[in-house]
Protein backbone atom coordinates (compact mmCIF):
# COMPACT_ATOMS: atom_id res chain seq x y z
CA UNK A 1 0.00 0.00 0.00
CA UNK A 2 1.45 3.25 -0.79
CA UNK A 3 1.94 5.89 1.69
CA UNK A 4 -0.34 8.31 -0.25
CA UNK A 5 -3.55 6.57 1.08
CA UNK A 6 -4.66 7.08 4.14
CA UNK A 7 -7.51 4.43 4.41
CA UNK A 8 -8.05 1.60 2.33
CA UNK A 9 -10.62 -1.11 2.96
CA UNK A 10 -10.96 -4.14 0.63
CA UNK A 11 -14.53 -6.27 0.43
CA UNK A 12 -15.41 -5.80 4.37
CA UNK A 13 -18.20 -7.88 5.56
CA UNK A 14 -19.75 -7.96 8.76
CA UNK A 15 -23.03 -10.05 9.78
CA UNK A 16 -25.13 -10.32 12.84
CA UNK A 17 -27.09 -13.35 13.00
CA UNK A 18 -29.00 -13.36 9.87
CA UNK A 19 -28.36 -9.64 9.05
CA UNK A 20 -25.97 -8.72 6.77
CA UNK A 21 -24.74 -5.21 8.37
CA UNK A 22 -21.56 -4.33 5.66
CA UNK A 23 -22.24 -6.50 2.47
CA UNK A 24 -18.51 -5.77 0.37
CA UNK A 25 -17.36 -2.35 1.23
CA UNK A 26 -14.48 -1.28 -0.54
CA UNK A 27 -13.36 2.33 0.54
CA UNK A 28 -10.45 4.73 -0.41
CA UNK A 29 -8.84 7.38 1.29
CA UNK A 30 -5.81 9.72 -0.28
CA UNK A 31 -3.95 11.15 2.63
CA UNK A 32 -4.68 15.01 3.02
CA UNK A 33 -8.06 14.21 1.55
CA UNK A 34 -11.54 14.00 3.12
CA UNK A 35 -14.09 11.33 1.92
CA UNK A 36 -17.25 11.65 3.24
CA UNK A 37 -19.53 7.81 3.63
CA UNK A 38 -22.80 9.04 2.95
CA UNK A 39 -25.98 6.55 3.39
CA UNK A 40 -29.48 7.28 5.77
CA UNK A 41 -29.45 5.34 8.93
CA UNK A 42 -28.74 1.52 8.61
CA UNK A 43 -26.71 1.96 5.75
CA UNK A 44 -23.67 0.50 7.62
CA UNK A 45 -21.80 3.81 7.57
CA UNK A 46 -21.04 3.20 11.57
CA UNK A 47 -20.37 -0.11 11.21
CA UNK A 48 -17.52 0.59 8.83
CA UNK A 49 -16.24 3.26 10.88
CA UNK A 50 -16.01 0.91 13.51
CA UNK A 51 -14.01 -1.48 11.57
CA UNK A 52 -11.88 1.20 10.33
CA UNK A 53 -11.11 2.66 14.29
CA UNK A 54 -10.69 -0.81 15.30
CA UNK A 55 -13.74 -1.53 17.87
CA UNK A 56 -15.19 -4.03 15.52
CA UNK A 57 -13.61 -6.75 13.16
CA UNK A 58 -14.69 -7.14 10.18
CA UNK A 59 -15.90 -11.01 8.96
CA UNK A 60 -14.27 -10.83 6.25
CA UNK A 61 -12.02 -8.23 3.90
CA UNK A 62 -9.03 -6.36 5.31
CA UNK A 63 -8.51 -2.55 5.46
CA UNK A 64 -4.97 -0.55 6.25
CA UNK A 65 -5.69 2.96 8.41
CA UNK A 66 -2.03 4.96 7.88
CA UNK A 67 -0.79 1.94 6.17
CA UNK A 68 -1.64 -0.25 9.24
CA UNK A 69 -3.46 -3.34 9.52
CA UNK A 70 -6.91 -2.82 11.37
CA UNK A 71 -6.76 -6.70 12.30
CA UNK A 72 -3.20 -7.30 13.02
CA UNK A 73 -2.13 -4.24 13.95
CA UNK A 74 -4.60 -2.72 15.56
CA UNK A 75 -2.16 -1.02 18.23
CA UNK A 76 -0.53 1.27 15.61
CA UNK A 77 -3.63 1.94 13.98
CA UNK A 78 -5.15 3.61 17.21
CA UNK A 79 -1.90 5.60 18.09
CA UNK A 80 -2.53 6.85 14.20
CA UNK A 81 -6.30 7.82 14.67
CA UNK A 82 -8.85 10.32 16.12
CA UNK A 83 -12.28 9.35 16.58
CA UNK A 84 -14.61 11.88 17.41
CA UNK A 85 -18.27 9.27 17.67
CA UNK A 86 -22.30 10.13 17.27
CA UNK A 87 -22.36 10.91 21.32
CA UNK A 88 -19.47 13.32 22.17
CA UNK A 89 -17.32 10.74 24.33
CA UNK A 90 -16.74 12.52 27.22
CA UNK A 91 -16.53 11.89 31.02
CA UNK A 92 -19.68 14.01 31.99
CA UNK A 93 -18.35 14.49 35.79
CA UNK A 94 -14.68 15.66 35.10
CA UNK A 95 -13.96 19.27 34.19
CA UNK A 96 -12.96 19.48 30.28
CA UNK A 97 -9.30 19.89 31.38
CA UNK A 98 -9.52 17.32 33.29
CA UNK A 99 -11.37 15.30 30.92
CA UNK A 100 -8.20 16.16 28.10
CA UNK A 101 -5.13 15.42 30.45
CA UNK A 102 -6.57 12.21 30.92
CA UNK A 103 -6.61 11.24 27.20
CA UNK A 104 -3.18 12.62 26.77
CA UNK A 105 -1.89 11.04 29.63
CA UNK A 106 -3.37 7.72 27.97
CA UNK A 107 -2.16 8.07 24.70
CA UNK A 108 1.03 7.70 26.42
CA UNK A 109 1.84 11.61 27.08
CA UNK A 110 3.85 12.48 30.44
CA UNK A 111 2.15 14.37 33.12
CA UNK A 112 3.48 17.91 31.94
CA UNK A 113 3.43 17.33 28.52
CA UNK A 114 -0.54 16.06 28.99
CA UNK A 115 -1.12 19.07 30.53
CA UNK A 116 0.78 21.43 28.12
CA UNK A 117 -1.61 19.51 25.18
CA UNK A 118 -4.74 20.06 27.32
CA UNK A 119 -4.32 23.77 27.75
CA UNK A 120 -3.25 23.99 23.63
CA UNK A 121 -5.90 22.45 22.74
CA UNK A 122 -8.58 23.99 25.42
CA UNK A 123 -7.29 27.55 23.71
CA UNK A 124 -7.87 26.33 20.24
CA UNK A 125 -11.56 25.45 20.83
CA UNK A 126 -12.31 28.24 22.92
CA UNK A 127 -13.04 26.44 25.88
CA UNK A 128 -10.15 28.18 27.77
CA UNK A 129 -12.95 29.74 30.00
CA UNK A 130 -14.83 26.63 30.76
CA UNK A 131 -12.02 24.63 31.50
CA UNK A 132 -13.15 24.07 34.96
CA UNK A 133 -16.83 23.47 34.38
CA UNK A 134 -17.55 19.88 34.59
CA UNK A 135 -18.77 19.01 30.81
CA UNK A 136 -22.46 17.93 31.83
CA UNK A 137 -23.09 21.30 32.49
CA UNK A 138 -21.88 22.91 28.43
CA UNK A 139 -23.97 23.33 25.69
CA UNK A 140 -24.04 20.70 22.83
CA UNK A 141 -21.72 22.68 20.91
CA UNK A 142 -19.04 23.26 23.56
CA UNK A 143 -19.24 19.32 24.05
CA UNK A 144 -19.01 18.66 20.87
CA UNK A 145 -15.68 21.03 20.56
CA UNK A 146 -14.42 19.14 23.57
CA UNK A 147 -15.12 15.97 21.96
CA UNK A 148 -13.31 17.07 18.63
CA UNK A 149 -10.25 18.34 20.89
CA UNK A 150 -9.87 14.90 22.76
CA UNK A 151 -9.48 13.18 19.44
CA UNK A 152 -6.74 15.57 18.64
CA UNK A 153 -4.76 14.86 21.99
CA UNK A 154 -2.35 12.57 19.72
CA UNK A 155 -1.77 15.12 16.03
CA UNK A 156 -3.73 12.16 14.52
CA UNK A 157 -2.62 11.51 10.73
CA UNK A 158 -6.46 10.29 9.67
CA UNK A 159 -9.52 11.53 11.74
CA UNK A 160 -13.16 9.63 12.23
CA UNK A 161 -16.03 11.97 12.56
CA UNK A 162 -18.80 9.82 12.28
CA UNK A 163 -21.96 12.14 11.75
CA UNK A 164 -20.09 14.74 13.93
CA UNK A 165 -22.99 17.26 13.13
CA UNK A 166 -25.59 15.29 14.46
CA UNK A 167 -28.07 17.25 16.73
CA UNK A 168 -26.25 20.23 16.35
CA UNK A 169 -27.51 23.67 15.92
CA UNK A 170 -26.76 25.28 12.32
CA UNK A 171 -23.88 27.32 14.24
CA UNK A 172 -22.19 24.37 15.84
CA UNK A 173 -22.29 22.87 12.61
CA UNK A 174 -21.14 25.67 10.98
CA UNK A 175 -17.83 25.76 13.77
CA UNK A 176 -17.17 22.14 13.53
CA UNK A 177 -16.94 22.33 9.58
CA UNK A 178 -14.59 25.09 10.54
CA UNK A 179 -12.42 23.34 12.81
CA UNK A 180 -12.71 20.27 9.96
CA UNK A 181 -11.53 22.50 7.36
CA UNK A 182 -8.34 23.73 9.11
CA UNK A 183 -7.57 19.89 10.08
CA UNK A 184 -7.65 19.24 6.50
CA UNK A 185 -5.89 22.51 5.67
CA UNK A 186 -2.90 21.07 7.70
CA UNK A 187 -2.86 18.10 6.52
CA UNK A 188 -4.94 15.42 8.33
CA UNK A 189 -6.66 12.80 6.67
CA UNK A 190 -10.65 12.91 7.23
CA UNK A 191 -12.95 9.93 7.05
CA UNK A 192 -16.27 11.45 7.67
CA UNK A 193 -19.95 9.48 7.81
CA UNK A 194 -23.09 11.66 7.30
CA UNK A 195 -26.46 11.55 6.66
CA UNK A 196 -26.48 15.19 5.24
CA UNK A 197 -26.25 15.48 1.68
CA UNK A 198 -25.05 18.92 2.38
CA UNK A 199 -22.36 18.34 4.44
CA UNK A 200 -20.92 15.85 2.57
CA UNK A 201 -20.82 18.52 -0.37
CA UNK A 202 -19.48 21.18 2.00
CA UNK A 203 -16.60 19.11 3.61
CA UNK A 204 -15.88 16.34 1.24
CA UNK A 205 -13.57 15.97 -1.76
CA UNK A 206 -14.99 12.28 -2.44
CA UNK A 207 -18.07 10.90 -1.69
CA UNK A 208 -19.17 7.26 -1.38
CA UNK A 209 -22.94 6.90 -0.85
CA UNK A 210 -23.91 3.73 1.14
CA UNK A 211 -27.06 1.83 1.02
CA UNK A 212 -28.01 -1.73 2.78
CA UNK A 213 -24.17 -2.25 3.53
CA UNK A 214 -22.55 -1.71 0.14
CA UNK A 215 -21.10 1.48 -1.38
CA UNK A 216 -23.67 1.96 -4.41
CA UNK A 217 -21.88 5.26 -5.68
CA UNK A 218 -18.77 7.04 -5.74
CA UNK A 219 -17.13 10.34 -7.17
CA UNK A 220 -16.05 13.88 -6.28
CA UNK A 221 -19.51 15.96 -5.05
CA UNK A 222 -20.32 17.69 -8.04
CA UNK A 223 -19.54 14.41 -10.33
CA UNK A 224 -22.73 12.58 -8.10
CA UNK A 225 -24.89 15.78 -8.30
CA UNK A 226 -24.08 16.34 -11.79
CA UNK A 227 -25.34 12.54 -12.17
CA UNK A 228 -28.97 13.36 -10.49
CA UNK A 229 -29.56 16.33 -12.56
CA UNK A 230 -28.48 18.93 -10.09
CA UNK A 231 -31.06 21.41 -8.44
CA UNK A 232 -34.63 21.64 -8.52
CA UNK A 233 -36.39 25.09 -8.84
CA UNK A 234 -40.01 24.84 -7.06
CA UNK A 235 -43.12 27.84 -7.86
CA UNK A 236 -45.96 27.87 -5.67
CA UNK A 237 -48.62 29.79 -7.02
CA UNK A 238 -51.56 32.11 -5.74
CA UNK A 239 -53.85 30.52 -7.55
CA UNK A 240 -54.48 26.99 -8.54
CA UNK A 241 -55.93 27.93 -11.92
CA UNK A 242 -52.73 28.89 -13.34
CA UNK A 243 -51.28 25.35 -12.62
CA UNK A 244 -51.49 24.04 -16.33
CA UNK A 245 -49.92 27.51 -17.65
CA UNK A 246 -47.15 27.67 -15.38
CA UNK A 247 -46.59 23.98 -16.16
CA UNK A 248 -46.18 25.02 -19.48
CA UNK A 249 -44.11 28.20 -19.03
CA UNK A 250 -41.62 25.94 -16.28
CA UNK A 251 -41.53 23.02 -19.19
CA UNK A 252 -40.27 25.61 -21.69
CA UNK A 253 -37.94 27.40 -19.88
CA UNK A 254 -36.16 24.26 -17.77
CA UNK A 255 -36.88 21.77 -20.79
CA UNK A 256 -37.92 19.06 -18.65
CA UNK A 257 -41.09 17.64 -17.77
CA UNK A 258 -42.31 19.43 -14.65
CA UNK A 259 -44.23 17.85 -11.66
CA UNK A 260 -46.91 19.31 -10.49
CA UNK A 261 -48.89 19.01 -7.19
CA UNK A 262 -52.25 20.55 -7.26
CA UNK A 263 -52.80 20.58 -3.31
CA UNK A 264 -50.00 22.66 -2.61
CA UNK A 265 -50.27 24.23 -6.21
CA UNK A 266 -46.77 23.58 -6.67
CA UNK A 267 -44.41 22.96 -9.78
CA UNK A 268 -41.25 21.53 -9.53
CA UNK A 269 -38.42 20.41 -12.18
CA UNK A 270 -34.85 19.91 -12.40
CA UNK A 271 -32.51 22.72 -13.28
CA UNK A 272 -29.06 22.61 -14.35
CA UNK A 273 -27.99 26.49 -14.30
CA UNK A 274 -29.46 27.53 -11.04
CA UNK A 275 -29.54 30.91 -11.13
CA UNK A 276 -29.87 31.50 -14.77
CA UNK A 277 -32.76 28.88 -14.66
CA UNK A 278 -34.07 30.49 -12.14
CA UNK A 279 -34.15 34.09 -13.47
CA UNK A 280 -35.59 33.18 -17.00
CA UNK A 281 -38.16 31.08 -15.11
CA UNK A 282 -39.44 34.10 -12.87
CA UNK A 283 -39.51 36.72 -15.78
CA UNK A 284 -41.30 34.16 -18.20
CA UNK A 285 -44.07 33.70 -15.33
CA UNK A 286 -44.28 37.81 -14.84
CA UNK A 287 -44.57 37.92 -18.33
CA UNK A 288 -47.30 35.43 -18.60
CA UNK A 289 -49.07 37.41 -15.74
CA UNK A 290 -48.99 34.41 -13.81
CA UNK A 291 -49.12 35.53 -9.80
CA UNK A 292 -46.24 33.30 -8.07
CA UNK A 293 -46.32 33.04 -4.29
CA UNK A 294 -42.95 31.43 -3.84
CA UNK A 295 -39.95 30.42 -5.55
CA UNK A 296 -37.36 28.04 -4.13
CA UNK A 297 -34.13 26.35 -5.61
CA UNK A 298 -32.93 23.51 -3.41
CA UNK A 299 -30.29 20.87 -3.50
CA UNK A 300 -31.87 17.30 -4.01
CA UNK A 301 -32.42 15.99 -0.63
CA UNK A 302 -30.80 12.85 0.46
CA UNK A 303 -34.22 10.76 -0.02
CA UNK A 304 -34.22 11.44 -3.46
CA UNK A 305 -30.62 10.95 -4.15
CA UNK A 306 -31.32 7.44 -2.72
CA UNK A 307 -34.51 6.92 -5.07
CA UNK A 308 -32.46 7.70 -7.83
CA UNK A 309 -29.60 5.83 -7.30
CA UNK A 310 -31.47 2.41 -5.57
CA UNK A 311 -33.50 3.34 -8.78
CA UNK A 312 -30.69 3.03 -11.37
CA UNK A 313 -29.49 -0.21 -9.26
CA UNK A 314 -32.45 -1.90 -9.74
CA UNK A 315 -32.97 -1.32 -12.99
CA UNK B 1 3.93 -3.33 32.19
CA UNK B 2 4.75 0.18 33.20
CA UNK B 3 1.75 1.20 30.42
CA UNK B 4 -0.50 -0.86 32.11
CA UNK B 5 0.30 0.54 35.22
CA UNK B 6 0.42 3.98 34.33
CA UNK B 7 -2.90 3.57 32.62
CA UNK B 8 -4.61 2.14 35.19
CA UNK B 9 -3.35 4.98 37.77
CA UNK B 10 -4.84 7.64 35.51
CA UNK B 11 -8.24 5.57 35.08
CA UNK B 12 -8.14 5.13 38.98
CA UNK B 13 -7.03 9.39 39.32
CA UNK B 14 -10.04 9.40 37.09
CA UNK B 15 -12.72 8.21 39.61
CA UNK B 16 -10.87 9.63 42.23
CA UNK B 17 -11.62 13.17 40.57
CA UNK B 18 -15.20 12.01 40.42
CA UNK B 19 -15.33 11.92 44.10
CA UNK B 20 -14.33 15.67 44.42
CA UNK B 21 -16.54 16.84 41.24
CA UNK B 22 -19.83 15.69 42.24
CA UNK B 23 -19.86 14.44 45.83
CA UNK B 24 -23.21 14.05 46.38
CA UNK B 25 -23.68 10.56 45.08
CA UNK B 26 -20.47 9.64 47.10
CA UNK B 27 -21.81 10.91 50.25
CA UNK B 28 -24.92 9.56 49.97
CA UNK B 29 -23.46 6.20 49.23
CA UNK B 30 -21.67 6.17 52.91
CA UNK B 31 -24.82 7.24 54.45
CA UNK B 32 -26.61 4.92 53.33
CA UNK B 33 -25.37 2.38 55.33
CA UNK B 34 -25.05 4.63 58.37
CA UNK B 35 -28.59 4.85 58.10
CA UNK B 36 -29.41 1.10 57.80
CA UNK B 37 -27.52 0.89 61.42
CA UNK B 38 -29.19 3.34 63.16
CA UNK B 39 -32.66 1.91 61.89
CA UNK B 40 -31.81 -1.70 62.61
CA UNK B 41 -29.83 -1.15 65.29
CA UNK B 42 -32.71 1.14 67.34
CA UNK B 43 -36.09 0.48 65.10
CA UNK B 44 -35.95 -3.13 64.70
CA UNK B 45 -33.58 -3.99 66.87
CA UNK B 46 -35.13 -4.62 69.80
CA UNK B 47 -37.47 -6.68 68.75
CA UNK B 48 -34.95 -8.84 67.10
CA UNK B 49 -32.92 -11.19 69.06
CA UNK B 50 -29.28 -12.30 68.62
CA UNK B 51 -29.01 -15.82 68.58
CA UNK B 52 -27.39 -17.28 71.74
CA UNK B 53 -28.05 -14.07 73.27
CA UNK B 54 -25.80 -10.54 73.01
CA UNK B 55 -26.31 -7.02 72.01
CA UNK B 56 -28.27 -6.65 68.64
CA UNK B 57 -25.59 -3.61 67.00
CA UNK B 58 -22.68 -5.68 67.82
CA UNK B 59 -24.45 -8.69 66.11
CA UNK B 60 -25.47 -6.41 63.82
CA UNK B 61 -22.52 -4.09 62.45
CA UNK B 62 -20.06 -7.18 61.06
CA UNK B 63 -23.58 -8.38 58.96
CA UNK B 64 -23.81 -4.30 57.81
CA UNK B 65 -19.98 -3.91 56.94
CA UNK B 66 -20.11 -7.29 54.75
CA UNK B 67 -23.71 -6.48 53.34
CA UNK B 68 -22.16 -2.53 51.89
CA UNK B 69 -19.72 -4.87 50.34
CA UNK B 70 -22.56 -6.25 48.40
CA UNK B 71 -24.55 -3.73 47.96
CA UNK B 72 -21.69 -0.97 46.62
CA UNK B 73 -21.21 -3.90 43.45
CA UNK B 74 -24.27 -1.75 41.66
CA UNK B 75 -22.06 1.32 41.79
CA UNK B 76 -19.58 -0.70 39.87
CA UNK B 77 -22.37 -1.70 37.66
CA UNK B 78 -23.48 1.82 36.94
CA UNK B 79 -19.90 2.86 36.27
CA UNK B 80 -19.55 0.30 33.45
CA UNK B 81 -22.91 0.75 31.96
CA UNK B 82 -22.32 4.78 32.20
CA UNK B 83 -18.89 4.82 30.56
CA UNK B 84 -20.48 2.22 27.65
CA UNK B 85 -23.61 4.24 26.79
CA UNK B 86 -21.91 7.78 26.39
CA UNK B 87 -19.15 6.23 24.29
CA UNK B 88 -16.29 6.77 26.72
CA UNK B 89 -15.30 2.54 26.40
CA UNK B 90 -15.28 3.01 22.93
CA UNK B 91 -12.90 5.89 23.30
CA UNK B 92 -10.62 4.27 26.04
CA UNK B 93 -10.77 0.83 23.05
CA UNK B 94 -9.93 3.31 19.53
CA UNK B 95 -6.94 4.58 22.12
CA UNK B 96 -3.24 2.68 22.20
CA UNK B 97 -3.61 2.13 25.98
CA UNK B 98 -3.23 -1.24 27.67
CA UNK B 99 -6.73 -2.47 27.39
CA UNK B 100 -6.16 -4.32 30.43
CA UNK B 101 -6.35 -0.58 32.28
CA UNK B 102 -9.96 -0.15 31.53
CA UNK B 103 -11.12 -2.64 33.88
CA UNK B 104 -8.49 -2.40 36.16
CA UNK B 105 -8.58 0.67 36.99
CA UNK B 106 -12.54 0.27 37.84
CA UNK B 107 -11.50 -2.57 40.01
CA UNK B 108 -8.85 -0.24 41.25
CA UNK B 109 -11.07 2.77 42.16
CA UNK B 110 -13.89 0.86 43.67
CA UNK B 111 -11.33 -0.87 46.20
CA UNK B 112 -10.45 2.44 47.16
CA UNK B 113 -14.25 3.31 47.36
CA UNK B 114 -14.99 -0.22 49.71
CA UNK B 115 -11.69 0.77 51.93
CA UNK B 116 -13.18 4.37 52.41
CA UNK B 117 -16.88 2.84 52.88
CA UNK B 118 -15.52 0.80 55.91
CA UNK B 119 -13.83 3.38 57.56
CA UNK B 120 -16.95 5.66 57.63
CA UNK B 121 -18.90 2.43 59.08
CA UNK B 122 -16.50 1.28 61.42
CA UNK B 123 -16.35 5.11 62.83
CA UNK B 124 -20.71 4.93 62.49
CA UNK B 125 -19.98 1.18 64.32
CA UNK B 126 -17.55 2.76 67.14
CA UNK B 127 -19.91 4.92 67.81
CA UNK B 128 -23.39 2.99 68.30
CA UNK B 129 -21.24 0.46 70.72
CA UNK B 130 -19.91 -1.94 68.27
CA UNK B 131 -16.80 -2.97 69.03
CA UNK B 132 -13.77 -5.59 68.05
CA UNK B 133 -13.64 -7.77 70.70
CA UNK B 134 -10.98 -9.70 69.05
CA UNK B 135 -6.73 -9.25 68.78
CA UNK B 136 -5.43 -6.82 66.43
CA UNK B 137 -4.32 -9.20 64.14
CA UNK B 138 -7.97 -11.16 63.50
CA UNK B 139 -9.41 -7.72 63.67
CA UNK B 140 -7.30 -6.92 60.85
CA UNK B 141 -8.21 -10.16 58.66
CA UNK B 142 -11.58 -9.46 59.22
CA UNK B 143 -11.62 -6.47 57.06
CA UNK B 144 -9.01 -8.10 54.92
CA UNK B 145 -11.55 -10.77 54.20
CA UNK B 146 -14.25 -8.13 53.81
CA UNK B 147 -12.52 -6.38 50.82
CA UNK B 148 -11.79 -9.71 49.52
CA UNK B 149 -15.65 -9.95 49.13
CA UNK B 150 -15.24 -6.58 47.28
CA UNK B 151 -13.09 -7.51 45.42
CA UNK B 152 -15.06 -10.54 43.58
CA UNK B 153 -18.19 -8.70 43.49
CA UNK B 154 -16.36 -6.15 41.70
CA UNK B 155 -15.71 -8.27 38.37
CA UNK B 156 -19.42 -10.04 39.00
CA UNK B 157 -20.52 -6.40 38.55
CA UNK B 158 -18.29 -5.59 35.70
CA UNK B 159 -19.19 -8.54 33.91
CA UNK B 160 -22.96 -7.80 34.75
CA UNK B 161 -22.19 -4.28 33.75
CA UNK B 162 -20.62 -5.07 30.43
CA UNK B 163 -23.75 -7.44 29.78
CA UNK B 164 -26.24 -4.85 30.20
CA UNK B 165 -27.25 -2.19 27.64
CA UNK B 166 -29.33 -0.16 29.12
CA UNK B 167 -30.24 2.02 32.26
CA UNK B 168 -33.68 -0.52 32.48
CA UNK B 169 -31.43 -3.60 33.02
CA UNK B 170 -29.07 -1.74 35.34
CA UNK B 171 -32.47 -0.53 37.17
CA UNK B 172 -33.26 -4.01 37.14
CA UNK B 173 -29.89 -5.55 38.45
CA UNK B 174 -29.87 -3.31 41.00
CA UNK B 175 -33.11 -4.12 42.64
CA UNK B 176 -31.92 -8.24 42.46
CA UNK B 177 -28.70 -6.99 44.62
CA UNK B 178 -31.15 -6.57 47.49
CA UNK B 179 -32.55 -10.48 47.96
CA UNK B 180 -28.61 -11.12 47.69
CA UNK B 181 -27.99 -9.06 50.70
CA UNK B 182 -31.06 -9.75 52.79
CA UNK B 183 -31.03 -13.53 52.26
CA UNK B 184 -28.32 -13.69 54.65
CA UNK B 185 -27.16 -13.70 57.79
CA UNK B 186 -26.62 -10.41 58.10
CA UNK B 187 -29.70 -8.94 59.95
CA UNK B 188 -31.49 -12.17 61.43
CA UNK B 189 -30.14 -15.73 62.17
CA UNK B 190 -30.82 -17.84 59.25
CA UNK B 191 -32.32 -20.34 62.56
CA UNK B 192 -35.56 -18.03 62.34
CA UNK B 193 -36.14 -18.80 58.57
CA UNK B 194 -37.98 -21.36 57.45
CA UNK B 195 -36.18 -24.16 56.29
CA UNK B 196 -35.33 -23.89 52.92
CA UNK B 197 -34.87 -20.67 53.22
CA UNK B 198 -32.57 -20.24 55.98
CA UNK B 199 -30.29 -23.02 54.15
CA UNK B 200 -30.29 -20.67 51.25
CA UNK B 201 -29.31 -17.37 53.55
CA UNK B 202 -26.65 -19.83 55.30
CA UNK B 203 -24.86 -20.96 51.89
CA UNK B 204 -24.85 -17.26 50.63
CA UNK B 205 -21.59 -16.33 50.22
CA UNK B 206 -22.25 -13.18 52.29
CA UNK B 207 -23.23 -14.97 55.54
CA UNK B 208 -19.99 -16.97 55.11
CA UNK B 209 -18.24 -13.67 55.48
CA UNK B 210 -20.47 -12.46 58.30
CA UNK B 211 -20.13 -15.44 59.98
CA UNK B 212 -16.05 -15.42 59.62
CA UNK B 213 -15.72 -11.23 60.92
CA UNK B 214 -18.22 -11.70 63.98
CA UNK B 215 -15.84 -15.02 64.86
CA UNK B 216 -13.09 -12.88 64.34
CA UNK B 217 -14.33 -9.45 65.87
CA UNK B 218 -15.97 -11.80 69.06
CA UNK B 219 -18.91 -10.28 68.40
CA UNK B 220 -21.83 -12.77 69.28
CA UNK B 221 -24.57 -14.64 66.74
CA UNK B 222 -22.39 -16.42 64.89
CA UNK B 223 -24.66 -19.38 65.03
CA UNK B 224 -24.12 -23.00 64.81
CA UNK B 225 -25.05 -24.48 61.49
CA UNK B 226 -22.26 -26.44 59.90
CA UNK B 227 -21.87 -23.47 57.62
CA UNK B 228 -21.76 -21.19 60.12
CA UNK B 229 -18.88 -22.94 62.07
CA UNK B 230 -16.59 -23.36 59.24
CA UNK B 231 -17.33 -19.30 57.83
CA UNK B 232 -13.62 -18.91 57.83
CA UNK B 233 -13.30 -20.96 55.02
CA UNK B 234 -15.86 -20.35 52.68
CA UNK B 235 -15.17 -16.79 53.48
CA UNK B 236 -12.17 -17.26 51.94
CA UNK B 237 -13.20 -19.87 49.05
CA UNK B 238 -16.94 -18.15 47.98
CA UNK B 239 -15.01 -14.63 46.63
CA UNK B 240 -11.64 -16.63 45.34
CA UNK B 241 -14.36 -18.99 42.74
CA UNK B 242 -16.42 -16.08 42.42
CA UNK B 243 -13.16 -14.45 40.91
CA UNK B 244 -11.85 -17.27 38.96
CA UNK B 245 -15.14 -17.24 37.50
CA UNK B 246 -16.31 -13.90 37.01
CA UNK B 247 -12.62 -12.30 36.69
CA UNK B 248 -11.72 -14.08 32.56
CA UNK B 249 -15.35 -13.82 32.35
CA UNK B 250 -15.19 -10.06 32.26
CA UNK B 251 -11.92 -10.05 30.12
CA UNK B 252 -13.34 -12.18 27.54
CA UNK B 253 -17.14 -10.07 27.49
CA UNK B 254 -14.36 -7.14 27.05
CA UNK B 255 -12.52 -8.16 24.44
CA UNK B 256 -15.48 -9.58 22.72
CA UNK B 257 -16.96 -5.62 22.44
CA UNK B 258 -15.31 -6.18 18.99
CA UNK B 259 -17.36 -9.26 17.75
Amino acid sequence: MGSETAVRAEGLTKRYGGTTVLDGVDLRLERGRVLGLLGQNGAGKTTTARVLTTLLKADSGRAEVAGFDVATEARRVRASIGLVGQHAAVDEVLNGRDNLVMFARLHGLRPSAARARANELLERFRLGDAAKRPVGKYSGGMRRRLDLAASLVCTPKVLFLDEPTTGLDPHSRAEVWAEVRALVAAGTSVLLTTQYLEEADQLADHIAVMAAGRVIAEGSPAALKADLGGDRIEVVLHEAADLARAQAVIAATTGEEPLVDNDTRMIGAPVDDRVRTLTRTVNALHDAGIDVEDVTLRRPTLDEVFLHLTGKEAA
Amino acid sequence: MNRLAADTWTLTQRDLRHWVAQPTPVVIGLLFPVMTVLMFGFLFGGALSVPGGGNYREFLMPGMFALTMVFSMESTMAAVVTDAQRGVTDRFRSMPMASSAVLLGRSCADMLNAAVGLVVLVVCGLLVGWRSNGSFGATVLAFALLLLLRFALIWVGIYLGLLMNGPEALAAAQILVWPLGFLSSAFVSPDTMPGWLGTVAEWNPLSATVAATRTLFGNPGVGTSWAAENAAVFAVVWPILLVVIFLPLSVRRYRALSH
